[in-house]
């Protein structure tokens, strides 16, 4: 069974249909890219997928179960996080805050209890610290924990919303455009990164721009242009494609 | 251990007034600017933490203070029973209106929190068969194993406990899971709820921790001067609820404090201007505001040398 599944996806703003039928799987363990020039869907698909918009028509699947249309946070329930193009990260707090707001979900909740001082909570807050440091380290910021989010450089921003989105557990993990505006050295980082959480077992879906980083990271390329799929195969076939070739050069296919 | 922090500093400061008061009228305004200060701290973690206004907060002060006001006289409760009442009643009424309400952003929700605290203002005037109208009504002593609540030292002692105990419980909140949740979804609400936070309940949460802190300290109100008037709950007490909030730092519990002091304190001292005293409060909030744009004590804090790798 595929972790993730999207059929026949549809959503139109004002009678425009942004994306149009769109259909395609992606495999635990694997890491799906979503290609396509500038306007093609990618992240209107994406918001769909996430619960941030409701789609108009079609179906999204989490390991079988529709989830189509359910909110962000019912999301996160089931078992999917996601990151943003246009960073979303709480810069009024430090490093390791921000990635303890993604262990909300596995914290003890219930007002009440967060408003008495007892060991309790100082106990379940030094955990949840300790755990947000180890997933800081593994996303490679290690020694960054106490520092204001606000004051970390752009690349180790796009990596804390990683821990952050890993922090809640997930099983599949959405990722836009994880290396727009980053440098070379940031940029093959966060490939590696990537690499290494899918091969740990996570179902991966990345909308990039960065060709050679999706060239080299990803398992399937699913090819997008006017809101539908033009390809959907292994990097290398896509990249043949002649399909693919027309959409980007912006020929008349 | 942060969290205990800006509580000791308070109960310090109380305890150096305590000690330097030279006259009943000196703790009296400390009593005022400690109530006030109990008001500040709640509509902070709406404003300054969950980043959510309300220009109708005194509303809820009104519901504590006229609770106590009205419970003794028409129903023959105890004052503190009857306080006790109202803050719950404050509480539910802001569970009631909170989801509608905070659904709401920016200039809308501003009006919106405007009208719930005129409508509260409008129904203690108008209500006069039960609140006095406009002229006020007595508030009954309270007792308390046979000791009356009054005198301006007495006082002075149960606003600077009130005050330590509702900064230490903003204290806890704002580093819990719930605390953290709030200032999530200030900075943003859509990764909030990717990380599985219901900004909608989390709101509301933030709304009823204000209402309840704005209506215990309307409870103290009406108790400590004896006497209320619609005037608690009125738009000017909401403009100065959050103008203490955001002078004294916004998220910053001592910053809440401190803006409560300058907004009750001041204006004694500068009465020695005479007919120019609220210019120059007019003039002191704007200088302060431009000087340290980020409030009085978040913009001092920044001004020492940073600690790096604060354990907390």
């Amino acid at each position: 069974m595929a972790a993730l599944s999207v059929e026949n996806l549809s959503i139109a703003f004002g009678g425009i249909r942004a994306v149009d039928g769109v259909s395609f799987e992606a495999a635990a363990g694997a890491v799906t890219a979503i290609i396509g020039p500038n306007g093609a869907g990618k992240t209107t698909l994406f918001n769909m997928m996430s619960g941030v918009y409701r789609p108009t028509g079609g179906r999204v699947s989490l390991f079988g179960e529709d989830v189509t249309g359910l909110p962000p946070q019912g999301l996160a329930l089931r078992g999917l996080s996601r990151t943003f193009q246009n960073l979303q990260v709480f810069f009024r707090m430090s490093a390791a805050e921000n990635v303890m707001v993604g262990t909300h979900l596995s914290a003890r909740r219930g007002v009440w209890r967060h408003l008495l001082p007892l060991p309790a909570l100082f106990r379940a807050e030094r955990a949840s610290y300790d755990a947000a440091c180890a997933e800081l380290a593994h996303v490679g910021l290690e020694g960054e924990a106490d520092r204001p989010a606000g004051a970390l450089p752009y690349g180790s921003l796009k990596q804390l919303e990683i821990a952050r989105a890993l922090a809640a557990g997930p099983k599949a993990l959405l990722l836009d455009e994880p290396a727009a505006g980053c440098n070379g050295a940031e940029t093959a980082r966060l490939s590696a990164l990537v690499r290494r959480l899918a091969d740990e077992g996570l179902a991966i879906v990345l909308v990039e721009h960065d060709m050679a980083m999706v060239m080299r990271v990803s398992d399937r390329v699913v090819v997008l242009d006017q809101g539908r799929v033009i390809a959907d195969g292994a990097p290398a076939q896509v990249r043949a494609d002649p399909a693919v070739r027309s959409a980007y050069l912006g020929g008349t296919s | 251990m942060q969290r205990f922090l800006s509580p000791l500093i308070l109960a310090l400061v109380a305890l150096g007034v305590w000690l330097l008061a030279d006259s009943n009228f000196v703790l009296r305004i400390a009593t005022l600017v400690f109530i006030f200060g109990v008001a500040a701290i709640g509509l902070n973690v709406l404003v300054g933490d969950a980043g959510q206004v309300s220009l109708g907060h005194a509303g809820f002060l009104g519901i504590g203070a006229y609770a106590t006001a009205v419970g003794p006289a028409a129903l023959g409760v105890h004052p503190l029973l009857a306080g006790a009442a109202g803050v719950v009643i404050a509480g539910a009424l802001a569970f009631a209106v909170g989801r509608p309400v905070l659904r709401l952003k920016g200039h809308a929700l501003a009006v919106a929190t405007l009208g719930l605290g005129i409508l509260i203002f409008m129904v203690l005037t108008n209500e006069a068969w039960l609140t006095g109208g406009p002229d006020g009504m007595r508030v009954a002593r309270a007792e308390v194993f046979g000791v009356r609540l009054r005198g301006a030292a007495l006082w002075f002692i149960i606003s600077s406990v009130v005050l330590v105990l509702a900064a230490l419980v903003a204290e806890t909140l704002k580093a819990s899971p719930t605390g953290r949740a709030l200032r999530a979804l200030h900075d943003s609400e859509v990764a909030a709820a990717t990380a599985g936070i219901d900004v909608a309940a989390y709101k509301t949460v933030a709304f009823v921790v204000a209402a309840v802190y704005g209506a215990i300290a309307g409870v103290m109100l009406a108790l400590f001067e004896g006497f209320v008037t619609p005037d608690v709950a009125g738009f000017l007490t909401s403009i100065e609820l959050v103008t203490m909030v955001v002078l004294g730092g916004m998220g910053s519990v001592l910053g809440a404090v401190a803006g409560a002091a300058i907004l009750t304190a001041l204006p004694q001292l500068l009465t020695i201007f005479q007919e120019y005293e609220h210019m120059m409060l007019g003039l002191v909030m704007m200088v302060v505001m431009i000087a340290l744009r980020r409030g009085i004590v978040p913009s001092l804090v920044a001004l020492w040398p940073q600690r790096r790798g604060l354990k907390r």
